[in-house]
């Protein structure tokens, strides 16, 4: 059916104005927010593009939109899913809620496409019309309303004493989250109006082409690149719940650019890079979910070190890596040989960046034994575990690192707990 | 130099590289052929010292082509793999048509951007080779290079092509034989891989190490080979941070000959630990007990079936 009828969402008009454009618009807005990256320059294009092709035929249409609004192969399920549902029905609002309530009971094994339909659903929706759910900290993003002042609060407020309705909030705000590290210079040199070098090539085309005896000089200059980054992340039973909040981090600053590398561990290593890779969070986490067989058991920290330098170490570490350990350093084994792979571990990185959300405690002080022995091998020791930690995060990353001059640092007082 | 026609089936492979001293096990040989037949580039990956050069070295050989060798490196560019243009060539044609005094810029811009002002490197001296022989080319450890190289890659293994701005299109009249070898110090692109045959080499059984250190290293007596062989492969089986390869094997039985060593004994095991493991880590490991046991049981036990 085309989407003709004078029903809500579809409407004639023409082309590029008028009520079909404001239902583009808004169809664009609905992807956005279901997790789709199509900025302002594709809401113009895709309306360029509707211009061009017309409403006549639904699958013209649906390609038109489809072509310039997706940019992956993995986003084409989640743009079909939100096509059908918002160019389709009249009455959509009453439909959706009908279809949400129905499906509320299942679903826990968190269903891709269940999860998608789901969020496409609570894109579209006012809040208030949104259907109470259980909230399962696994499988859901819902983007929730919030004041500024307990956005503030909730900065600052640990992971671990949040409320369901909190964590889900600030896990709208973790998949904002970026992680800029400092740009390092790169091996390979780009054309630049001041460089170090000569550009003979684009020198000698331009030498043919100037009158007179004299050809100015073209250059080229080093380009920058940021190094990659390699995060290691705690799963064990007392890192569960930050690991949990974590993970939407995680997923959202691999997706913001490529060499991130994501590995957890407890009892054993599992590199769930390729799972983080689906721009689709729930879906990224479902399969994560599968992937890992020790989520919340025990931490064998050391056994789980020598595993990674051993087999992925020399695969991810090249050119100046920048590794996150993100642990408390609980470790099973008392720290049985943990120096020597942490010493290991540090050679063979730029910099080891070690996140403990112990140090959330006023009087911390490294007192167990695993603790003890990785201590002297880390770059930086910072806390993470509050939105303001992860923040401060990037403003230390972009300090200089100390390494050699002292073994650890304590970071600055914060007032949060 | 005529090129020997490729080989007409998995025997052939097999045996066509036995001659040449590189003992290939069948799914190594399945792979070879099928990149000879469907003229597709050979990606092998494995730990260093397995023989990935090798196979390139050998196939050169067998199939009395020139090997084109590429050696990657962290920023390699289109400069150093492909192509430059001969620049002191350029500036004294400008310098000789100014002087001349009937300066034509337009046809001077034409004429210092043909092929006579290009110098060719690997990738293109493999693609157009001079004397219209297509050779192997050797695309070595591509994990050493960056992303942007393996992007470049894309167009070269995909259509045997590369494009020069001034020039166009450049394509091989007959495809080289492409063989890509990784250490795996980083994943290489999906992108990459598919458009290959992929193989993993991995350490050769008893049996065929054995025949490897035989034919490589014939002034060896064979029961020192054995016990070599023996040694190492149980070496492999210990948690080292880098086991030995077939390279380290058979210089460890070069040393042993020029030592005049005639059998494993733990003392020259622990003086010549060097040859065999590159970390220090890992020859802490080997202990004098352990050394011992490990000698013990490389000696009397027959390490697996006769060379083949």
């Amino acid at each position: 059916m085309p989407p003709g009828s004078a029903s809500a969402p579809a409407v004639m008009g023409g082309a590029g104005r008028g009520r079909l454009a404001d239902n583009v618009v808004h169809f664009v807005r609905v992807l956005r927010a279901a997790g789709l990256p199509v900025g302002p320059a594709r809401t113009l294009a895709a309306l360029e593009a509707v211009a061009a092709v017309g409403i006549a035929n639904r699958e013209d249409f649906r390609g038109a939109l489809g072509a310039v609004l997706v940019s992956r192969q993995d986003e084409l399920p989640l743009f079909d899913q939100a096509f059908d549902l918002f160019w389709r029905h009249p009455g959509l609002l009453e439909r959706l809620t009908a279809a949400l309530s129905a499906e509320g009971a299942a679903g826990a094994e968190g269903e891709p496409d269940a999860a998608i339909a789901a969020r496409i659903a609570q894109a579209m929706l006012p809040a208030a019309l949104l259907p109470v759910r259980p909230p399962d900290p696994g499988t859901t993003g819902v983007e929730t309303a919030l004041r500024s002042s307990s956005h503030e609060a909730l900065r600052r407020r640990d992971f671990e004493t949040m409320s369901a309705e909190e964590l889900i909030a600030v896990r709208a705000m973790l998949a904002r989250l970026r992680l800029p590290l400092p740009e390092l210079p790169a091996r390979r040199t780009a054309a630049a109006a001041r460089g170090h070098r000569v550009d003979l090539r684009a020198t000698l085309r331009r030498a043919t082409g100037a009158a007179g005896a004299l050809a100015p000089l073209r250059w080229r200059q080093r380009l920058r690149r940021t190094p990659p980054l390699v995060v290691l992340c705690d799963i064990s039973g007392s890192m569960d719940r930050y690991a949990r909040m974590l993970l939407h981090f995680l997923h959202a600053i691999t997706n913001d650019r490529d060499r991130v590398h994501v590995l957890l561990f407890g009892t054993q290593l599992t590199n769930i890079t390729r799972q983080l890779r689906h721009r689709d969070v729930d879906v990224a986490l479902a399969r994560v979910q599968r992937a890992v067989p020790d989520w919340a058991g025990g931490t064998r920290i050391g056994r789980c070190l020598v595993d990674f330098n051993r087999r992925w170490s020399r695969r991810l570490l090249g050119q100046n890596a920048v590794v996150l350990l993100i642990s408390d350093g609980l470790d099973a084994e008392a720290g049985e040989g943990l120096a020597a792979q942490m010493e290991r571990l540090s050679k063979s990185c730029r910099r080891l960046v070690w996140l403990n959300p112990l140090l959330r405690y006023e009087g911390f002080e490294p007192r167990p034994a695993g603790i003890r022995a990785m201590l002297p091998h880390v770059d930086d020791f910072l806390p993470v575990h509050n939105l303001e930690s992860l923040t401060d995060l990037a403003a230390a990353l972009e300090r200089p690192s100390v390494r050699g001059r002292m073994g650890w640092r304590r970071a600055p007082e914060r007032g949060s707990r | 130099m005529l090129p020997i026609p490729p080989p007409a089936s998995v025997d052939d492979v097999v045996a066509l590289l036995d001659r040449h001293d590189y003992f290939a096990d069948r799914r190594l040989a399945t792979s070879v052929f099928l990149a000879l037949k469907m003229a597709r580039p050979l990606f092998l990956e494995g730990e260093a010292g397995t023989g990935k050069t090798e196979v390139a070295k050998v196939l050169a050989a067998a199939l009395s082509r020139r090997l084109v060798r590429l050696q990657c490196y962290e920023g390699l560019d289109v400069a150093s793999a492909v192509y430059e243009w001969n620049y002191p060539r350029q500036m004294i044609e400008i310098r000789l048509a100014e002087s001349g005094g009937h300066l034509d810029r337009d046809q001077l811009a034409h004429d210092i951007f043909t092929t006579r002002f290009l110098l060719k490197r690997p990738i293109l001296e493999a693609l157009a080779p001079a004397d219209g022989v297509p050779p192997v080319l050797l695309i070595d450890e591509l994990d050493r290079a960056d992303e942007p190289f393996e992007a470049y890659l894309l167009e070269v293994l995909a259509e045997y092509q590369v494009t020069i701005p001034e020039l166009g299109p450049i394509v091989a009249k007959a495809p080289p034989v492409v063989v890509i070898t990784s250490n795996r110090t980083r994943e290489i692109h999906d992108a990459i891989k598919r458009r290959c045959l992929y193989h993993w080499l991995g350490y050769p059984d008893a049996g065929r190490e054995l025949a490897i250190v035989r034919r490589k290293c014939p002034r060896a007596p064979e029961s020192l080979a054995r016990e070599i062989v023996a040694f190492t492969q149980r070496l492999r089986g210990m948690e080292l941070f880098k086991p030995p390869g077939i390279a380290e094997t058979l210089d460890w039985a070069e040393a042993l000959v020029a030592l005049d060593r005639l059998a494993l004994d733990p003392q020259t095991v622990a003086d010549t630990a060097g040859v065999l493991l590159k970390y220090q880590d890992d020859i802490g490991v080997l202990v004098p007990g352990l050394v011992a046991e490990l000698v013990g049981g490389a000696r009397p036990a027959d390490p697996g079936d006769a060379p083949g």
